[in-house]
């Protein structure tokens, strides 16, 4: 066991590495007008050839490159160029936003999804069809669109949500659950639909599996055979798809934010590589793959927990 | 690479599976809509310079955010730029980054997934930890990225996007291809000294073509929600019309002319929409010719005869007036099971079945597969799938109806009181009938602490001396074990002390030594008979072998095509058959064999043969 999560932290850290050299390359290529965009356009020649030294932006990429993996190694991922916010500052202000939206998305469309399709398994009829359908609905509408439509008809028509918010992070509990909801519900939809999806076929594929049979001839009842056997071997292929789902929303959060204007990292991200802030990009790129890795990790062990097969090897 | 057009798909398809699909796909409503919504969006595109009576950058600034009139049809927008000119060339624009991006995907993910699959090794490694890096990243942070380095081209932008987007085409190949590589004919190809290239191109890529279709009219639907997710965020081209860059028009006016939104909107839901729903169109048609091909349910002679002599739903209430006249621990009074067919038919696999059982009796169900002799068993548990159906007849478990003469199905309520109780049930296969997922010990104690109300200690002592029973060497081991753990033998030893736990009455055995190695299957009848006599429980078995039948049964009933074609002393048939059908099966089973008891050298009992099973066994739990 304890091998097993050393290998993939291992295996984590060397695609940390891959990816920040990588991101690091690509932005190497938009740093030629920086100095310029941070001082503006009456600024001198020399000010700015001054400001390229200062940033570090007439050395070689490899250098600089290490140099910031250095410094990022320690703890220190340095400040932005543009407003000189620390970046680890700037990121945790935003990040509880973000989390949030996507925590509460996620947990929303694990609990909504797995009663769903559970219920369209051993039910089927109507709910079936329903569930069916919305799985196919909620892949065709993109989350964005579906957020336009939301902030359209619900904020901007109706008047029951503000349609823009400016939340802090102390501001109060109603505030937070008014500015909150419509981009969850933006979220979640398609999230919902296909999880339920995915967890109905999973249910309806262990309901036909001998041992279900075998249970309720050993006069086992039909709930626990349900909640305890089924639902634990359909959950791993659930989680795959929740875990595919929570990357996918990492990055549809960033234009839901938009839609919303929550300042949340996706605002952060957007703001920092349109300007070519270095720093904060490599910040924000970080902070992403990290939570992908710690999350994909965290299904692995659920499903090694839930699998002995899976544990053994 | 056009493979968004609608017709082009459609051609495609026709050559993967016969043109039978693409006639399905036009005939579902969903797969209909869908390709005149895609076409329609093509011909737009394709038409766009006749269509649009403006330059889509053409801006008339004396004439901003009007309603639509004869000039501008749909309106202009905040510059006075004509919106339905726009939204023309938006198509042209949107189309074909859509398919630009699923062409560097499947240009990127195709090869690479075939080389992969088909020839492993270092390449599949490296290629798989790229893969697991694009999937961990989230595609709008990385095109925003690389807009940041490159600025803000569609193009660009789409063939980075097209890169993250090629690790579905990678599995979906590199799986397909791993799956068929192994196949014979794929080996037949390769002894026949076809190259490597024609066995991939002939053998493997037909079989890849069609589930890479579907996935490519998905991908052009992510490609154009992401894209115009990112022109949205005003991080598009402003220069270059597209819907994503009209939406973000659109939102920024949102109070002055939310009109603008409309348009965009549908454009971009009804498109995207109609790609997802032509993929799954596309799969709905490919699945149900599948099903066609697939053999139906027990398929076989036996059941086509059957099927033949098919039935109106109508229960047949008659001819059960005789029974409950005698009290026998299980009676089966001209039961008939059957199956609705789609024609509103009902297929029959168990027609006017009748036997009973007693305690301390052994009865053996005879019969070749699809003979109904299961679907008889099944129908005594209460274990029959969701869609059968009891046709006929009534089933008894000690004087208690559990089918009733006038119900269609067996009454789950009633029969809950018995089973696991009373009638209990050792199945064919043991590996697949314990639940991988819970240790052996946990799927012995939980049915004793919910039927028996007693404590979980008590039922782990109980377990573990249940184990012993049924001759497992170290029942502690044993208890502590997952399913996978153990051998197929000690799976059923631990099967039958699940069976005995509840001290039943009755026990259900299906052919409870078929999946079993030959010496291992003598032991498991040794001590099925061993704990029938202590015991002293009635059982059924069902078996094909007439020899477990003669060294276990004490009566027999012989099955063919759904019925009863006789039944008697188990000696009484074996010396005398009756039926033509019992002398075929006798005569095939004993020309040149020798009894099963035979296998098992005199003297031995049943313990020590399980002493024998069970030394393979430790082998096992040690590793």
């Amino acid at each position: 066991m304890v091998s097993f999560i050393l290998k993939r932290i291992v295996s984590g850290i060397s695609v940390l590495v891959a990816i920040s050299f990588f991101t690091y390359c690509l932005l190497y290529f938009s740093s030629t007008n920086i100095a310029r965009n941070i001082l503006g356009e009456f600024a001198s020649q020399e000010q700015v050839a001054a400001k390229e030294v200062e940033l570090g932006l007439d050395r070689p990429l490899l250098v600089r490159f290490f140099e910031w993996a250095g410094q990022a190694v320690q703890g220190n991922f340095g400040a932005s160029w543009f407003n000189s916010e620390p970046v680890i500052g700037a990121i945790t202000t935003r990040l509880p936003i973000t989390l949030t939206l996507v925590v509460v998305a996620m947990l929303c469309i694990t609990i909504v999804a797995t009663l769903l399709g559970m219920a369209a398994a051993i039910k089927r009829g109507w709910i079936d069809r329903l569930v069916q359908g919305a799985a196919v609905l909620g892949d065709a509408i993109p989350d964005f669109v579906l957020g336009i439509v939301l902030v359209a008809v619900f904020a901007i028509n109706l008047h029951f949500f503000p349609a823009t918010s400016s939340i802090s992070p102390d501001a109060g509990m109603n505030a937070w659950v008014a500015s909150m909801t419509l981009p969850v519900i933006a979220l979640l939809i398609n999230g919902v639909a296909s999880v339920a999806q995915q967890v109905r076929s999973a249910v309806i594929k262990q309901m036909e599996r001998d041992y279900v049979r075998t249970l309720r001839s050993r006069g086992i009842p039909e709930w626990e055979i349900l909640f305890k056997h089924v639902l634990r071997s359909a959950a791993p292929a659930a989680l795959t798809v929740l875990s595919l789902k929570f990357v996918g929303m990492l990055g549809g959060v960033v234009i839901i934010e938009q839609i919303f204007a929550l300042p949340g990292m996706g605002a952060l991200a957007v703001q920092s590589t349109s300007m070519g802030d270095i720093p904060l990009v490599m910040g924000v790129v970080l902070y992403t793959v990290v939570i992908v890795i710690i999350v994909n990790l965290l299904v692995d062990l659920i499903n090694g927990w839930l699998n002995p097969k899976v544990r053994v090897s | 690479m056009s493979m968004i057009q609608p017709d082009d798909l459609v051609g495609q398809t026709g050559t993967v599976v016969r043109s039978h699909p693409v006639k399905k796909i036009l005939k579902n409503p969903m797969g209909l809509a869908s390709v005149v919504v895609l076409l329609f969006m093509v011909v737009l595109a394709v038409l766009a310079n006749v269509l649009a009576p403006f330059d889509p950058n053409f801006a008339d600034i004396g004439k901003t955010l009007s309603p639509g009139d004869a000039v501008n049809i749909l309106g202009t927008d905040s510059v006075g730029r004509d919106v339905w000119s726009r939204l023309v060339f938006g198509a042209r624009t949107t189309l074909l980054s859509a398919l630009l991006c699923a062409g560097v995907a499947i240009a990127i993910g195709l090869p690479s997934g075939l080389i992969a699959g088909y020839y492993g090794g270092k390449f599949d490694g490296v290629s798989n930890w790229l893969v697991n890096v694009l999937m961990s990243l989230p595609g709008i942070i990385v095109l925003l990225t690389v807009r940041a380095a490159v600025g803000p081209s569609v193009w660009i932008s789409m063939v980075a996007f097209g890169i993250l987007m090629a690790p579905g085409y990678f599995r979906l190949t590199r799986t397909a291809v791993q799956s068929v590589r192994n196949e014979l004919y794929v080996d037949a190809a390769r002894v026949a000294g076809l190259s490597d290239a024609t066995i991939l191109s002939r053998h493997i890529f037909s079989v890849v073509r069609a589930p890479i279709i579907i996935q490519t009219a998905v991908i052009c639907g992510v490609a154009i929600a992401i894209q115009s997710g990112l022109e949205f965020l005003g991080l598009g081209d402003p220069s270059v019309a597209t819907w994503g860059v009209m939406l973000n028009e659109g939102f920024k006016n949102i109070y002055l002319s939310p009109v603008l939104l409309v348009w965009p909107v549908l454009a971009i839901g009804l498109t995207i929409g109609a790609l997802v729903l032509l993929g799954n169109a596309i799969r709905d048609a490919l699945e149900d010719a599948e099903k066609i091909k697939a053999p139906k349910r027990g398929s076989n002679t036996a059941q086509a005869e059957l099927a033949t002599t098919r039935h109106r739903p109508e229960r047949t209430i008659s001819a059960t007036v005789e029974s409950g006249t005698e009290h026998h621990l299980v009676k089966v009074s001209h039961l008939g099971v059957g199956y609705p067919q789609a024609d509103g038919s009902i297929k029959k696999v168990v027609d006017d079945v009748s036997f009973h059982v007693d305690r301390g009796e052994v009865l053996g169900i005879v019969g070749e597969s699809g003979s109904g002799k299961s679907q008889t068993a099944f129908s005594i548990l209460g274990l029959l799938p969701d869609n059968a159906r009891i046709v006929a007849g009534s089933i008894q478990f000690d004087g208690k109806f559990t089918v009733a003469p006038t119900e269609d199905r067996v009454s789950q309520a009633r029969l809950s009181e018995f089973r696991g109780k009373r009638i209990s049930y050792i199945p064919q296969e043991p590996m697949s009938n314990l639940d991988p997922a819970f240790t052996i010990g946990y799927q012995l104690v939980t049915p004793m602490v919910r039927v028996l109300k007693i404590s979980k200690a008590e039922a782990r002592q109980r377990a573990l001396k249940l184990l012993d029973d049924v001759g497992i060497r170290f029942p502690q081991k044993t208890f502590d074990a997952y399913p996978h753990e153990v051998s197929g033998g000690m799976a059923q030893r631990v099967l039958i002390a699940g069976a005995i736990s509840c001290e039943p009455d009755l026990i259900i055995a299906d052919e409870p030594t078929t999946a079993l190695d030959v010496t291992v299957q003598a032991d498991v009848l040794d001590l099925i008979r061993d704990l029938q006599k202590r015991l002293g429980v009635g059982v059924i078995l069902v078996t094909h072998n007439f020899g477990v039948v003669a060294d276990l049964c004490d009566r027999v009933a012989v099955m063919q095509n759904g019925r009863l074609v006789e039944d008697g002393d188990v000696r009484e048939v074996l010396r005398n058959p009756k039926d033509p059908y019992t002398q075929k099966l006798l005569g095939s089973m004993l020309e040149g064999k020798e009894p099963m008891t035979m296998l098992v050298s005199a003297g031995m009992t049943a313990a020590e043969a399980a002493v024998r099973d069970d030394e393979s066994d430790e082998k096992e739990l040690a590793q």
